[in-house]
């Protein structure tokens, strides 16, 4: 029996955000305690291995479900937000904005049509899909605590 | 033309035991080889597959020398953990029964199962962390 690698327990918070990206209520301290460590010492751990926070990996998740059912829906934006577990319109056009560069409406009326991602698995589209932003400023509405 | 067919893919594993367990009692697949190697330091070659396919997956356990040195053991088994060293597809007639089953045995599911343009999907890790996915194809897909 070899010790199961330090990381294991980090990706269970990481795939919490993943899972429960559209609960409203979910926080990081949720993704700490999936992973079994405390609030510091996870953010600190999580920032480390994947190279970015945790509440910006769950923010990055969410805009990339947002650009995804813009593309691949036709929920309004107002929805949208709701959907990606978010509360606040505002708050989430400027956050999508500053992420995707463009309005979720331009990234709408840009967006080519939604079978050219047909073959692609979600997974896929997931990961390629998430805004690369590293740092930004959070929008307070919708941060989480 | 000559053919040529899938036969294996690999997945790293912390423990081959646990990931047999895992594979055969949790995901529904069964043991195809064991073979344990004595003149090659006792090298275990184990691979499962679905029951009626030839395709297996190789479930390797980290090894030390001579395979590898500390340090590169070392970030294999970081990527391992990070869910990073590789993907399997799975299909299944019906993933949202199929995903209730494995959740009910305890499998961490990455997402439930979810419409998409090519099927009902949904992810899952196995006990090393390695990403795994089920879809259920579209009706006469």
């Amino acid at each position: 029996m070899v010790a199961v690698p330090p990381e294991r327990h980090l990706v269970r918070g990481r795939d919490l955000a993943d899972r429960r990206y559209a609960d409203p209520e979910l926080t990081v301290a949720h993704m700490a305690a999936a992973a079994g460590l405390s609030r510091a010492h996870f953010t600190r751990e999580f920032r480390r291995v994947f190279g970015e926070t945790p509440r910006g990996y769950l923010l990055t998740r969410r805009m990339e479900r947002a650009a995804a059912l813009l593309r691949h829906t036709d929920h309004a934006v107002a929805d949208i937000c709701l959907e990606v577990g978010l509360r606040s319109v505002g708050s989430f056009t400027s956050t999508f904005t500053r992420h995707h560069g463009c309005s979720p409406t331009a990234y709408r009326a840009a967006a080519p049509p939604a079978q050219v991602y047909a073959r692609i698995p979600a997974c896929v589209v997931r990961v390629h899909g998430r805004p690369r932003h590293r740092t930004f400023g959070e929008d307070s509405a919708d941060a989480p605590a | 033309m000559t053919t040529i067919r899938m036969n294996a893919t690999q997945l790293w594993v912390h423990d081959q035991d646990e990931a047999l367990r895992f594979y055969t009692e949790k995901v529904g697949l069964e043991l195809k080889e064991d073979v344990t190697v004595a003149e090659m330091g006792n090298f275990r070659w184990l691979t499962v597959g679905a029951p009626g396919q030839d395709a297996s997956i190789v479930l390797m356990a980290i090894p030390g020398a001579p395979m590898f040195d500390d340090a590169t053991q070392g970030e294999i088994r970081a990527l391992m953990g990070k869910g990073y060293a590789g993907t399997v597809f799975f299909s299944t007639d019906d993933c949202r029964a199929r995903h209730a089953e494995m959740a009910a045995l305890g499998v961490e599911f990455t997402q439930e199962p979810t419409e998409t343009p090519y099927g009902i999907d949904c992810g899952f890790r196995d006990p090393s962390g390695n990403h795994l996915r089920m879809v259920e194809p579209p009706a006469g897909a």
